[in-house]
């Protein structure tokens, strides 16, 4: 028998429904390796085996009787500390929210506990879910268990902001994690770590109880090892939530059920205005290779066009900090979190050594941009400008989805780089996000899947963008191109 | 056009005057939770995990809140967007949870309108004045904050945090203390009838920005000031009437006046600066990315429209109309809802008691209401809210007098006796009945006459002073009972 | 445009984040780099262009005016709303006391 922990979702859930294993057997091998790996990957910020165990135990029991066992049934998951978990502490990643227990759980959450899925810890992520390498984390940068083939053994980054979703993943700490995606924190952390995530459309999931970034963008999704994998779970994390006013009120596809890979009739775009200089050459090829892949599957290609594209970053980076910097106000160290009052303080200079205290650099990096756009004067050469930027970047989208059914494009413009290799330079890590970004502004799903590996050995990924509401358009493809890509790498264990 | 004019060492000076009215929207629960919003409860537990800002929390807008602003710009003609944003003010503060307040300030739900106030109260059909509204939107309060429970420490409760305000924001249309009085207590006799807020100011439902700047008649606007969160009708025209004199005896004096938020004391009657909300504000408002548009459709426009009940102006012209009514008394009617409420409940019971029509029997129920039950109930020591002070029992004594049955001087007898004491009100007004029977009053009279027949010398020498001494003895007689008119009527005759 | 220290400094007191000098020496070449890079978008001509407001087609909803209707959003949970305060005494949230 394979070892436990190389199964994914969708076999866990099959194998604990047909008796094959125990839903406890899964759990204390995940538990497991989450344990042997912590010191190497920092992964988790919290692990919560007991969790785990007790989620596992109850399938079990449900099986004995003979009931029903839900969507994930058995499947111990890792969150993404993003999402409130009540009880279990909760910390976007920052030190102004360490030690706070909600007393509330995240929709999102609840959706997968109800669905037979059980938590086996809360996963590392940039801070507040700023930033695409994980090294914003107040609790240390995450390790991405691939290294390069060339015998160096310098650590390199995960992908951000889901950086500890992506690393978990990918090294069989656990068969699928929550992850976030407000500007690519899940498409960019997968591509890096060879493993798939869809952020679905704006809407799809929830947002309440996940501590906001940007509200205009953030969209919870599954990071998981394949693209059926992400179909069962986006599933379970999926449905209207009257208590999110943005939530979309349309029932649930049966994604999985209709999953598949002809794509005979379908037509697929490629954006011209994607081959952009600085583009790694194996990524270029790897966007080739996609494209022949999905010819095979039945597909027309198409040359298309998003004219705007190269002003969706300078956009995002005005929008996502200034919607930031107004969500963000909330800590202040009244009613939860870190307090830092200095003597003789008053209100007001608690706000700000609090907050000084509380919050990392590039959180403060972010606020102050996003203030600054904000601030009187400047709205509306910034901000509002920007916002009918975003209109004309949806408007390209549309314009395309008049001629195909999905959009084919890599989902970074390198692959994974070196912890370090980047935090000097902000913009430099914020070009990571160029391909990601339009799509998250469009509110549109998107999502990643492995492709191969470049010359150093590590993982690429390509995108495929969807039409809104089109989830199953999207896996398909991605299923399509994951058939042929024949992906089957993964990190030699190292930790 | 109003004459008030500051005089100030070197002449005349107007006022201009601007409110923008905080007014507590009616409803259950708060504008984005599930939370209550009865006045009163223990600190913080009217408060949700989304009140309090929690991580992730979100705003679900309140249907009846919305409703609440729309029905009260109708009700003074606005236009309504039927396309309105919330947008995001940023600050902080202590009793702001979010660090902003959700608010309207780029597409506010109403438009413009105006309201018609009439400059003195006493002279209903005097000369009138239209005051421009220039819009209502919907937006957050604010929790409170208490001072003096600990030396160090100031507390914080929330229960007010998230409950939903119109705030109405009138342009700077008024000349007078007295117009901006008359254009808040208008405003408040409005939202008390639409139901869109309860008017009571002393629990801070209805509180008012005050915004005063003085002028050279006929010259541009001077720089405002904007006292804040003044609490009553006498308040807002004391802080226009302290706040005017101040800016004239400033800029005479050689000083400007500066742009700033001020507060109102009452004990001094003065207004200061708020020195703790000095800081350059720069509140950074954008729209609420929580928040989609909020789009309102016809049906709903259309059952706000239908909700609506009839306004004070079309009451008090149709009390004077179609009721006959005095313009003092439709006016007076119709000041309050609830005196309204009451006067047409009456009305419609006395008028099918006694089988009039409602403009016959209008002027009655109306003397009764304004004027001698308000007496009665005073001497009583009992409210209007009495319990024993019901419809039933305004309509049994004012249908007893009017048809005769009692006196009117008996019936307040009878009405106070009932409110304060256990008696049946029927029995009494029974056993109190006044006698018609000429025999009996003749016999009545006869006996006066006889018992007092110098008095009826001194009468026929001319002394005619004395023809109310007979009718009182004669009532006395008769325990109060007699009819007075068939009483006079047997006294003239018998005086001759 | 571009930021000054001043400018830094201003921005920062807004945001309520208490910055050293050193620390807002070292922004202001930072933030004037991140501006000079998203100010491309003065580039695009936006004639005619209205605002993002809903990024996918949605309308608000409005919920009934029902107190406590969802336990998760309803009041009469002080227990739960003061249990992560860093100063919380006899019900209500601490705070250094504010003089108005
Ligand atoms: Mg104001
Ligand atoms: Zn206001």
């Amino acid at each position: 028998m394979t070892e436990l922990t190389e199964l994914g979702v969708a076999a866990i859930r099959d194998g604990v429904a047909k008796g094959d294993f125990t839903a406890v057997e899964v759990a204390e091998a995940f538990n497991a390796n989450v344990a042997a790996a912590q010191d190497a990957l920092n992964a988790f910020i919290v692990a919560t085996p007991d969790a785990a165990i007790d989620a596992a135990k109850a399938v079990d029991v449900k099986r004995a009787k003979g009931e029903a066992l839900g969507k994930m049934g058995g499947v111990p998951i890792g969150m993404k500390d993003l999402f409130a978990t009540k009880g279990v502490q909760t910390t976007a990643a920052s030190h102004i929210l360490e030690g706070f227990k909600p007393e509330y759980e995240s929709t999102v959450s609840q959706k997968l506990w109800d669905a037979g899925a059980g938590m086996l810890g809360k996963l590392n992520l940039d801070q507040f879910a700023m930033g695409s390498s994980n090294e914003t984390s107040y609790f240390g940068n995450v390790i991405s268990p691939w290294k390069r083939n060339d015998g160096g053994n310098a650590p390199l980054a995960p992908g951000g902001s889901s950086g500890g979703s992506s690393a978990a993943v990918s090294a069989r700490l656990c068969p699928a994690a929550t992850g976030t995606d407000t500007g690519g924190s899940i498409r960019q952390p997968a591509a890096f770590t060879g493993i798939s995530g869809i952020k679905p459309t704006y809407g799809r999931c929830s947002r309440w109880g996940i501590v906001a970034f940007a509200s205009s963008l953030d969209q919870a999704g599954p990071m998981a090892r394949d693209v059926r994998d992400c179909a069962v779970m986006l599933e379970a994390m999926a449905g209207f939530d009257p208590k999110d006013a943005t939530s979309l009120n349309l029932p649930v596809p049966e994604w999985e059920a209709n999953l598949s890979g002809d794509l005979k009739g379908r037509r697929v775009g490629i954006p011209r205005e994607y081959r952009m200089d600085g583009t790694d050459a194996d990524v270029l090829a790897s966007w080739d290779r996609g494209i022949e892949w999905l010819k095979d599957a039945g597909a027309e290609v198409v040359d298309v066009s998003l004219p705007h594209t190269k002003y969706a970053l300078p956009a995002y980076y005005i929008i996502a900090p200034a919607e930031a910097s107004s969500n963000l106000a909330r800590y202040d160290g009244v009613r939860y979190g870190l307090r830092d009052l200095p003597d003789g303080a008053n209100l007001q200079d608690m706000y700000a050594a609090t907050r000084a205290a509380g919050f990392g650099a590039e959180v403060k990096r972010r606020i102050m941009i996003g203030t600054y756009v904000l601030s009187a004067g400047f709205y509306d050469a910034y901000y509002t400008q920007a916002q009918k930027v975003r209109t004309l970047i949806s408007q390209d989208f549309r314009n395309a989805f008049t001629q195909v059914d999905v959009i084919l494009a890599p989902t970074t413009p390198t692959a994974a780089f070196g912890l370090g290799d980047m935090v000097s330079d902000p913009l430099a890590m914020y070009l990571n996000d160029v391909f990601a970004v339009p799509a998250s502004l469009a509110g549109l799903p998107a999502m990643s899947v492995p492709a191969g590996l470049n010359r150093e050995g590590l993982p690429l990924g390509l995108q495929i963008v969807g039409k809104p509401f089109d989830e199953q358009g999207v896996l398909n493809a991605g299923l399509a191109i994951e058939a042929r890509a024949q992906f089957t790498a993964k990190p030699e264990k190292w930790w | 056009m109003s004459n008030y004019r500051i005089q100030g060492a070197t002449g005349e000076w107007e006022v201009v005057i601007g409110l923008e009215v905080h007014a507590q929207v009616t409803s259950n629960s708060k504008l984005f939770s599930g939370a209550a919003t009865a006045f009163g409860a223990e600190p913080n537990s009217q408060v949700s995990l989304v009140d309090a800002a929690m991580p992730g929390m979100l705003p679900v807008p309140n249907r009846e809140c919305i409703r609440q602003a729309v029905r009260t710009g109708m009700a003074v003609g606005a236009k309504i967007n039927k396309w309105s944003r919330f947008d995001r003010k940023n600050y902080f503060y202590a009793d702001l949870p979010q660090g902003y307040q959700i608010s309207q300030l780029y597409h506010p739900l109403v438009g413009e309108g105006s309201l018609e106030v009439i400059l003195d109260e006493k002279d209903p059909e005097g000369s009138t004045k239209t005051i421009g509204i220039e819009r209502i939107h919907v937006e957050q309060d604010a929790g409170k904050l208490m001072h003096d429970q600990h030396p160090t420490m100031s507390y914080v409760d929330l229960n007010r945090s998230g409950v939903a305000l119109m705030e109405i924001v009138s342009r700077p249309d008024m000349r007078s203390p007295a117009e901006a009085g008359a254009y808040l207590a208008k405003l408040r006799q409005i939202v008390r009838y639409v139901g869109s807020c309860d008017g009571n100011m002393d629990q801070g439902s209805m509180r008012a920005d005050v915004n005063v700047s003085v002028r050279r008649p006929g010259e541009p606007f001077g720089t405002r000031t904007e006292t804040k969160n003044v609490n009553s009708v006498r308040f807002v025209m004391a802080v226009v009437e302290s706040e005017a004199r101040r800016q004239v005896d400033l800029i005479e004096d050689g000083g400007t006046v500066v742009q700033e938020t001020r507060l109102y004391d009452p004990d001094k009657n003065v207004t200061r600066s708020m020195r703790s909300k000095e800081d350059a504000h720069d509140y950074r408002y954008f729209p609420d990315p929580d928040l989609l548009p909020l789009e309102l459709d016809d049906a709903f426009l259309d059952e706000c429209r239908a909700s609506l009940p009839e306004l004070p102006d079309a009451k008090r012209h149709r009390y004077e109309t179609a009721l006959g009514l005095s313009a003092y008394n439709a006016n007076a009617l119709t000041a309050d809802v609830e005196v309204a409420r009451q006067f047409e409940a009456l009305l419609g019971s006395v008028a099918k008691a006694s089988g009039k029509s409602e403009a016959d029997a209008s002027k009655r129920v109306a003397n009764w209401l304004l004027s001698e039950a308000p007496g009665v109930l005073n001497a009583a020591g009992v409210g209007a809210d009495h319990a024993k002070n019901t419809v039933e029992a305004n309509t049994a004594i004012i249908v007893a007098t009017e048809s005769g049955l009692i006196s009117g001087s008996k019936a307040k007898e009878i009405f106070a006796e009932y409110l304060t004491g256990d008696i049946d009100l029927a029995a009494a007004i029974e056993a109190n009945k006044q006698t018609s029977d000429t025999g009996a009053i003749e016999a009545a009279v006869d006996g006066v006459l006889a018992a007092n027949a110098d008095k009826v010398a001194e009468y026929k020498g001319g002394k005619e002073a004395l023809f109310g001494f007979f009718v009182g003895q004669t009532m006395k007689a008769m325990q109060g009972k007699g009819n007075p008119q068939l009483v006079n009527q047997v006294l003239k005759e018998k005086l001759g | 445009m571009s930021v000054d220290t001043a400018t830094v400094a201003r921005i920062a007191s807004l945001a309520r984040i208490k910055v050293s000098q050193a620390e807002i020496d070292a922004m202001v070449p930072e933030l004037n780099g991140i501006l000079a890079w998203v100010e491309q978008l003065g580039e695009v001509d936006v004639s005619g262009v209205e605002p993002m407001t809903a990024v996918i087609e949605n309308h608000l909803r409005l919920r009934d005016d029902v107190i406590d209707a969802d336990p998760l959003t309803a009041g009469g949970v002080r227990d739960k709303v003061l249990a992560n305060a860093p100063a919380a005494e006899h019900g209500f949230f601490g705070v250094p006391k504010v003089i108005e």
